[in-house]
């Protein structure tokens, strides 16, 4: 760091990939993400919306909040903090998780990935520290440390993404079951592969230490170049994710320990996450008042809507009735989605009224004129988008 | 099923374990086995009591580390036939003296002072005047649960409207005052109505002993004056006959008579939880030798943490409750001197040392022996409170000879560089100086000596940081906060599981509100 920069600390910190980013960000699109420098798309949004879709596409996760975890006591610790079975998550193995507050409500999500038999990472959106600090407190024989930036971590996402890979020479990778992880040599280290991601598609991500961050972008691009290879951004991501129904903080969900109103942040049931809140397991933080919750029923329920017309809901009110006099819930995220070829939505929509009609009154922009329309939404009981190719082993060939 | 017949079915099981044996476990214990319960009391230590348990600490020498008792209340004393149990209710209320090094003792009795100006000894009945209809408005709420914050039922709404109605009832004027002074520091009420320095030092030490604050500290010196004055003695101090032991020996005989079972030198090692469906359930204790032992109700008599952190286990409880347990303020400032003395010491200027004698020349020197212990230090002039227990039982010493007992303040839990034996016999010794001030001769009687730092307690008593009250007694940990929400009411996160020791409503000190207010809870 430049000590006689008066702004050092402000100064947004570059991840191992940047160099190579900022050749192939030709927009100097950027925004920020915990701190690092983030870019938002590079050349067109929808652009890389589609090489996520159709060929394959690298998104940075090195911003992403990474925590190891180890010890004789941390598969208690995490069995104790978050609401599904760790112990059940197998060596090699990740689970996409929630952890709540006491009463419940949803802190944030994650992913765990089981390294050892005492030994886990933890990946979350948020900085976790405080809370994993607390988490840990009482167990005698678990350390937590946060290896944000020990780490560096590419997402490779899109359907050529496993070809790419065997191209690169990591043989047996069209092995790896969805949620598998694993290990490839690479330059004198070890390449993690685990085959996760965020855009509902077939996907990896790769874990590498920073040093060889490049070596690992270099090769990746040199294997990819004739499978479309191509660096998306934040606003892509959003699109593949909304398909796939995957909640995002401060769209979907608002972090509980950043919550001040009362019962503005959600729970995992609310979340239509109660698949893996397990009162089987061991005692987790937040139980009884999520058992009470299931038992009363939940007073909200993440809704998949798909809505007539092809003006984007965004920000709109759901209403029972198409004279709009009833409100009844509110959309999280929407957009057009050119995959699906449907007008898309997630919305919070009140428990009770889920059964009935549901409309949303959308405002759209005309030229500088402003338009309303009413439209009737259609529920969906799964995803928008879910390829076979995502979750068959092998995955197809390109 | 009838109830009398599943005992007999169950043979071994009982209806509560209550963990620990000090004064309020067996307060607990006795009402709960007066209304038919079949109850286990196990105890550490080979004697029941608690810190109010008599200990021989040199051959044919008794103490016990609390010395007197200021405001056990009357209704426990009748609803448990203490008296028939051999408690002496006529106990003999002690002097507070406050001993001055040019022998102007300020003597408080019951209704008076004298040792001070005519113009402070006026003061003093206009200020205990108002203290006693203040503590008469807390009065009922010491032996009440708290009420819950939010979702309350209407008893709970009623318990919130009645405190507000007594404070109301005393007068626009009072009231207004009672708002003021109630969590004002000791020093400025003391400031507002005397002169003399011992008299206020005097005074204020009922609002700071066994806790960590001193004069200038503000959260709830007042209010604990107010609460040592509940019971009908008003916050006079007495050593009853029998001494503390006394009423420990009567509080056994009548939770034993009950049919309540008193199991020494049984220690805890976990409290047992069962997992169902539903949630955790206490189903039991195991004691350090694997033994296991089954109950409805499991009652905890320890310290909050020791209970929550120790006893059943943090991955037993929600991370949010953990962490307000944790946080709990626990570190003791007091420490306990025992001297065995061949023979009664003089104090310079006493006829008899027969009083409470508290040595504190003002409240400045009880503020600077603060500031030591604040920063992990020992103070270079310790302030104290003396008894001479074996002047009123002289059971307690060999004939002729004498106990003295001494809370020593302030003596960090934690000190800075670690306890050790030189640590403790350096303050010791500062100790025994400061009372060779005023009892010049005082080492030639010493036989023997005993010093108790908080960290001994804790040892000893198995009481978190050696603190008095389990944990502060202090405005964020009182009344509904106490020790902390979801835990305020006796109950606790975990079915089955209770607290009933000083670490609830209303406190520390030999009281006994919490083992009743507790038992009554378990009872609903």
């Amino acid at each position: 760091m430049n000590t006689t920069d008066p702004y050092a600390g402000e100064r947004l910190k570059l991840s191992p990939f940047h160099p190579r980013q900022q050749a192939l960000n030709i927009r100097d699109a950027w925004s920020a993400w915990n701190g690092y420098k983030f870019a938002d798309y590079y050349y067109d949004a929808e652009y890389e919306y589609f090489c996520v879709r159709n060929s394959c596409g690298t998104y940075d996760i090195c911003p992403m909040q990474k925590y190891e975890i180890r010890g004789r006591d941390a598969e208690v610790m995490l069995n104790r903090m978050v609401t599904r079975d760790v112990a059940k998550i197998r060596l090699n193995r990740v689970a996409y998780c929630v952890w709540c507050t006491d009463e419940g409500r949803m802190i944030d999500d994650g992913t765990i990935f089981r390294l050892a038999g005492d030994k886990f990472m933890l990946t979350c959106g948020s900085p976790c520290n405080a809370w994993l600090e607390k988490s840990a407190f009482g167990f005698d024989e678990v350390s937590v440390t946060d290896v944000t930036d020990d780490l560096a971590a590419l997402s490779l996402q899109g359907p050529t993404s496993c070809a790419v890979l065997k191209n690169m020479g990591l043989h047996g990778i069209d092995t790896a079951k969805p949620f598998d992880i694993m290990y490839f040599p690479f330059h004198g280290d070890t390449l993690m592969v685990s085959r996760t991601g965020f855009t509902g598609d077939l996907g990896y991500e790769l874990w590498i230490q920073p040093a060889l961050a490049l070596e690992l972008w270099d090769e990746l691009y040199a294997a990819g170049e004739n499978y479309g290879i191509q660096p998306y951004g934040e606003a892509a991501t959003n699109m593949a994710r909304l398909e796939a129904a995957f909640i995002m903080p401060a769209m979907e969900f608002n972090e509980a320990l950043r919550t001040v109103h009362f019962e503005h942040d959600q729970t995992p049931f609310e979340l239509n996450l109660g698949w893996m809140v397990d009162f089987k397991k061991p005692h987790f933080s937040g139980r009884r008042a999520l058992l009470k919750e299931k038992q009363r029923g939940s007073k909200y329920t993440l809704t998949k809507l798909d809505i007539e017309g092809n003006k984007p809901a965004e920000g709109s009110y759901i209403y029972k009735n198409k004279r709009c006099t009833r409100e009844i819930g509110y959309v999280t995220s929407a957009m057009w989605s050119p995959a699906v070829k449907a007008n898309i939505a997630l919305a919070m929509i009140k428990t009770e009224y889920l059964q009935g009609e549901l409309w949303a009154e959308i405002y759209y922009e005309k030229e500088l004129r402003q338009y309303s329309r009413v439209a009737r939404c259609t529920r969906k009981q799964k995803p928008f988008w879910a390829p076979p190719r995502a979750r068959a082993t092998p995955p197809p060939d390109f | 099923m009838s109830k009398a017949l599943k005992r007999c079915v169950e043979l071994d099981r009982y209806d509560s374990i209550i963990i620990g044996a000090g004064h309020n476990a067996l307060v607990c214990a006795a009402y709960l086995a007066r209304s038919g319960q079949r109850v286990l009391v196990l105890e550490a230590a080979d004697t029941p009591g608690g810190l109010g348990a008599s200990r021989e600490f040199h051959p044919g020498f008794h103490a016990s580390v609390a010395h007197t008792i200021s405001h056990f209340p009357q209704q426990i004393v009748s609803d448990l036939k203490l008296a028939s149990h051999g408690f002496e209710t006529s106990s003999s209320a002690l002097p507070t003296v406050g001993l001055s090094l040019d022998k102007k003792h300020v003597v408080l009795q019951q209704n008076s002072v004298s040792g001070t100006s005519a113009d402070d000894a006026d003061a003093y009945q206009n200020y205990s005047r108002l203290m006693r209809r203040f503590a008469a408005v807390l009065r009922p709420f010491w032996l009440r649960t708290m009420p819950r914050i939010g979702n309350n039922s209407l008893a709970e709404m009623m318990t919130f409207a009645h405190i507000g109605l007594n404070i109301r009832r005393i007068g626009k004027k009072d009231m207004q005052e009672f708002l003021r002074i109630v969590s004002l520091p000791a020093r400025d009420l003391m400031d507002e109505y005397f002169d003399n320095d011992i008299l206020k030092a005097t005074l204020s030490w009922d609002g700071l002993i066994g806790s960590k604050l001193a004069p200038r500290s503000p959260n709830g010196a007042v209010l604990a004056i107010l609460y040592r004055m509940a019971g009908e003695s008003r916050g006079v101090h007495a050593i009853p006959a029998g001494g503390v032991n006394g009423l420990i020996e009567s509080l056994c005989t009548s939770a034993t008579t009950s049919g309540a079972e008193i199991r020494n030198a049984t220690t805890v090692s976990r409290v047992l939880i069962d997992r169902t469906d539903n949630g955790l359930k206490a189903m039991g204790v195991q004691l350090i030798n694997g033994e296991k032992i089954q109950a409805d109700n499991i009652v905890s008599a320890t310290d909050p943490q020791r209970t929550f952190l120790d006893l059943v286990g943090v991955e037993h409880l929600d991370i949010g409750f953990t962490n307000r347990i944790r946080r709990l303020r626990c570190d003791g400032y007091v420490a306990k001197l025992h001297l065995a003395l061949n023979g009664l010491p003089d104090f310079n200027g006493l006829e008899r040392p027969d009083g409470r004698m508290i040595i504190a020349p003002s409240m400045d020197a009880i503020e600077f022996a603060f500031d030591d212990a604040k920063y992990g230090e020992c103070p270079n002039q310790p302030v104290m409170e003396i008894v001479l227990p074996s002047v009123h039982d002289a059971s307690l010493a060999p004939d002729g000879q004498h106990v003295l007992s001494a809370h020593v303040m302030y003596v960090p839990y934690r000190l800075k560089e670690g306890w050790t034996d030189a640590a403790r016999d350096l303050i010791c010794d500062r100790a025994i100086d400061t009372i060779a001030q005023y009892a010049p001769r005082i080492r030639e009687h010493i036989i023997h000596r005993e010093f108790l730092t908080p960290s001994d307690l804790e040892q000893n008593y198995r009481v978190t940081g050696g603190h008095w009250h389990h944990t502060e007694f202090a405005m964020d940990q009182l009344l509904m906060m106490r020790p902390t929400y979801e835990a305020a009411q006796y109950g606790t996160p975990i079915p089955g599981l209770f607290l009933c020791g000083a670490g609830c409503h209303p406190g520390g000190d030999i009281m006994g509100g919490a083992g009743h207010n507790a038992a009554r809870e378990i009872l609903r």
